[in-house]
């Protein structure tokens, strides 16, 4: 990372009257490689490098940042930040405090063995050609006009950060992430249908090295996936009604992450995103007695394990990474949370999600790895325990409500279950809910051996928007009583 | 600002760098703060200054692309480097034919840029009075209000080895809030070029309107509604219909409702859809984001499909020349980013005064796809939905999810409003229209 000098801008900034300041500088390399029909469609690497600023004054915050490396523009945006801090003060309530931090200076690095920006290129391109071919090498069975396409992708980033408070820390991180994932979409002139491993929407990612790509398999499950796009299209269409489901790990990951994560950031329960991506049903008054879920419920936000992408070693206010419990035994119990936020809700100390996705965004409360605690359950014994229920694998699509309550998921392929057996393929299914029934109704959760801590990179909160990385374990899972079919 | 001069000088010296057979820069710069609300007061206000430059490689048919924020002459030539390495080890793409050529008839004159609006951008004081109309008018009121006003300046530049080089200066303002109580919500928002063309005073009157009407909401069952979608929650629906009908992998894999429709009627014969970068009324801008030039194309005649838009790797492809309709995320291909819909006669009271049992709709939440081919996607109202019953609003309803099929939504309009107000990239102005019947699949309780 280019040396540039930072603690001037923080000294700037407290002579201009704030009564606290922080500076991030940050350096990202993210490249990707992605084919289709048998080439290259996209071969790409950026890089972006900046500082951010951030202050508070006269009880409120300002923050200021620039890609322009040079001490002069170091020290106009802490003035700038100052600035923009007084202007916030004429329209604001209660002065913002801080919870207490113990100043770290530390350095924390996401440990892998094979650098994935040492893996040669070419070496990656093969990989993905191969996967690519062997899921277009299926042949169209039943259907003259059917086509089939299929898409694979790697990515991997590294972002290099370092983060000075005026009370005292300074922490230097280097978060390595990896991951990828290959896609079949089968058509027909009336319909597409779509399957990916090992998750969709890109794949599945880690903070980890280029041996984690080395596990996702891409290679050996590509023809599976293009067998299983083609065999949707002549499959039957979701039966509608009220179900018994099972959820595989992939989806489990998705509902978790908008009806337990989204709803647990305390910004959002203050109305930080009111206009926006909307508020939450869990108030602060159900904190500790609200029944969130069923006993077999147990949530945690833990930015301790390896490899999620919710992993790190102090978030962007320089608090320590740590496990905290959101659910316990369907009980809600604790919100996620930032230094300011923590003692609007009477905790004495953040519990170290406050995360920004670059230099030139402030830090908010943002997810780390949600995670669904184990059971002592298996797949196989929810299915022969299940008499008339589906089991939906990887999302296809999702929406929920400004407060989190009603949902609609869709899944790319489902199975049926009858009499303790899994039955016929089920294209397009779907299930909603409402979060509290939903959970309340999950009556088995897989175990320790199924359980996998799947990468979500791309989940969007803020203004400017923010899209981070975040993480979700868990382990196949079954709720009663769970709509599904919806809307045709 | 750099300018005119200091771009083209930039982007010339970064071309200069380059030992790609055809290469393509793209310097993105500028300035853009934004001031956000809830619950009457500021709580986050950033400001942010970047210059980004995007550099595509040509080695034969093999493609790279780099980017990189130091515009020092060092990382120009990091960047640019960068992306001719990645060609080099890329594998010939045999549907890339050319970058574009410059245009014989130069680039449209627009006004795509406010000194006003770059102003507000670097007064912190002025966002934070204009945020004070919004908190003052809910609080008066007793309401809470969220939001944010956001504003950005700054310059594009874009240019390629077979002699393109386009530059405009470029401003957008944004506000956008909601009035809320402890039973109800209402929205407002605009986008603009200009400062002056945003009335924040003008956007805390609707949100307050909306926001009285929703109160003591009662939940409506689900079902077939008739249902009137003002101008945002068309909007919502629009871009989907835009977004996946004109997907280029979608369109040529045949897995878009517009795959081999070319000439064929598609949606209602009330129904026209151009795009038009140039046209004052959206957010104009003279090229696209491979110096093409913008011009106004008729997408949907009468419900008709007449044109598919194209950037210079997808007109290659197809054998057909840009449209002008490159974006600058790789991958999906040309999209078109100002469409307009050809205003009706009917006014939002016409509409109200033919619904039987209809629902109307200030805009969505959280929609989503969920079957590509026909274009169906859920999602659900928010901050403002009402109940219109045998001619007139009856009263504000609970929250709905719906799961509708946007192309047959857009078989199915009764009316379209005179009025055109929605402004948004992607999306130019939108009037509200009526639909014979709209599917709604689920009601909240809250």
């Amino acid at each position: 990372m280019e040396e540039l000098s930072l603690l001037p801008a923080l000294d700037v900034a407290m002579k201009a009257g704030a009564a606290y300041a922080d500076i991030r500088q940050v350096n990202r390399v993210d490249e990707s490689v992605s084919v289709r029909q048998g080439a290259v469609r996209s071969i790409t690497s950026t890089t972006r490098q900046g500082f951010g600023v951030r202050v508070l004054a006269g009880g409120a915050w300002g923050f200021a940042s620039s890609s322009r490396m040079d001490p002069a523009e170091v020290l106009r945006v802490a003035r700038q930040a100052v600035a923009i801090a007084r202007a916030s003060g004429s329209v604001a309530g209660r002065p913002a405090t801080l919870a207490p931090v113990e100043p770290a200076t530390e350095t924390y690095r996401t440990p892998y063995r094979v650098d994935p920006f040492e893996v040669k290129l070419e070496d990656k391109i093969s990989m993905l050609l191969e996967a690519e071919r062997l899921v277009t090498s299926q042949r169209p069975f039943w259907r003259v006009a059917t086509r089939l396409f299929g898409e694979a992708y790697l990515g991997w980033s590294r972002e290099s950060k370092r983060f000075l408070s005026s009370e005292g820390a300074d922490i230097e991180q280097e978060i390595t992430e990896c991951g990828g994932g290959i896609s079949a979409g089968a058509g027909t002139l009336r319909e597409i249908q779509q399957r990916s491993h090992p998750n969709a929407h890109r794949g599945h990612y880690a903070t980890a090295g280029w041996e984690f790509a080395e596990t996702l398999g891409l290679v050996d499950n590509a023809a599976r996936v293009g067998r299983e796009a083609l065999a949707l299209l002549g499959a039957k269409p979701c039966p509608s009604g009220t179900k018994t489901l099972i959820l595989d790990s992939t989806q489990l990951a998705l509902q978790i992450h908008e009806s337990c994560g989204h709803p647990v950031e305390l910004d959002r329960v203050l109305g930080s995103e009111a206009s926006y991506a909307g508020t939450s049903f869990l108030t602060p008054e159900k904190r500790g007695t609200f029944r969130y879920g069923s006993g077999a419920v147990n949530l945690t936000a833990d930015a301790t394990i390896p490899g999620g992408l919710g992993t790190f070693g102090f978030d962007d206010e320089g608090v320590p990474a740590q496990r905290t419990e959101l659910v316990s035994q369907g009980i809600f119990r604790n919100y996620l949370t930032s230094r300011d936020t923590a003692p609007l809700a009477g905790d004495g100390a953040s519990n170290g999600a406050a995360r920004a996705t670059g230099y030139d965004r402030i830090p908010i409360v943002r997810m780390t790895n949600i995670n669904l605690e184990p059971g002592d359950w298996t797949l196989e014994k929810m299915i022969r325990d299940t008499k008339d229920g589906i089991l939906m694998e990887t999302n296809k699509s999702w929406s929920i409500d400004d407060h989190r309550l009603n949902f609609q998921f869709a899944t790319e392929v489902g199975w049926e279950i009858k009499d303790g057996s899994l039955g016929a393929m089920v294209k397009n299914p779907n299930y909603t809910g409402i979060t509290p029934e939903f959970w309340g109704g999950c009556d088995a959760v897989a175990g320790k051996d199924e359980w996998r801590l799947w990468g979500t990179p791309n989940c969007g909160k803020g203004q400017p928007a923010q899209v981070a990385h975040v993480g979700h374990g868990c382990a196949p899972a079954r709720f009663r009583g769970v709509r599904v079919g919806v809307g045709r | 600002m750099i300018g005119r001069e200091g771009v083209a000088a930039l982007l010339q010296r970064a071309l200069s760098y380059s030992e790609a057979g055809q290469t393509q820069v793209l310097m993105i710069s500028g300035e853009s703060a934004l001031t956000r609300l809830a619950e009457n007061v500021i709580h986050q206000n950033v400001a942010e200054t970047e210059s980004r430059l995007t550099v595509k490689a040509v080695f034969g048919k093999k493609v790279g692309t780099a980017s990189g924020n130091d515009l020092s002459d060092e990382g120009l030539m990091r960047t640019v480097t960068r992306a001719c390495e990645v060609a080099r080890l890329s594998r010939e793409d045999k549907q890339f034919v050319s970058l574009p050529s410059p245009s014989p008839e130069g680039y449209p004159g627009v006004v795509s840029f406010s000194e006003r609006t770059a102003g507000f951008v670097a007064a912190p004081g002025e966002r934070a009075r204009a945020a004070a109309v919004l908190a003052g008018a809910a609080g008066g009121a007793g309401f809470r209000a969220a939001g944010s006003i956001s504003a950005q300046a700054g310059e594009i530049g874009v240019a390629n080895s077979l002699g393109v080089m386009a530059y405009a200066p470029h401003s957008r303002v944004e506000a956008s809030t909601v009035f809320m109580s402890d039973d109800s919500a209402g929205y407002a928002g605009d986008t603009a070029v200009d400062l002056a063309d945003v009335s924040f005073e003008d956007l805390a009157e609707v949100a307050l309107d909306k926001c009285r009407r929703s109160r003591e909401a009662v939940t409506a069952p689900p079902g077939d509604y008739e249902v009137i979608l003002e101008p945002d929650a068309l909007g919502a629906m629009l871009l989907f219909l835009v977004r996946v009908g004109f997907h280029h992998i979608l369109y040529r894999q045949g897995g878009s409702f517009l795959s081999r429709k070319l000439g064929k009627r598609v949606l209602g014969d009330n129904i026209t859809i151009w795009d038009d970068g140039t046209d004052p009324r959206g957010l104009p801008m003279p090229f696209d984001f491979e110096g093409t030039p913008k011009r106004r194309l008729t997408l949907f005649e009468n419900g008709v499909f007449r044109n598919m838009v194209y950037d210079s790797y997808t007109g290659g492809e197809a054998g057909r020349q840009s449209t002008g309709h490159a974006i600058p995320f790789a991958g999906i291909g040309a999209m078109p980013a100002n469409a307009f819909l050809q205003p009706g006669r009917a006014s939002l009271e016409d509409m109200i005064g033919s619904t039987r049992r209809g629902l109307l709709v200030t805009r969505f939440h959280y929609t989503n796809l969920v079957h590509p081919r026909r274009v169906v996607i859920t999602g659900m109202t928010r901050d403002g939905t009402f109940l219109v019953e045998d001619g007139r609003v009856k009263g504000p309803v609970r929250n709905m999810r719906f799961t509708q099929s946007a192309l047959e939504a857009m078989r199915d309009v009764e009316m379209v409003g005179a009025a055109s107000t929605v402004r948004r990239l992607g999306m130019a102005n939108l009037p509200a229209v009526k639909i014979r019947r709209f599917a709604f699949t689920g009601a909240t309780e809250y």
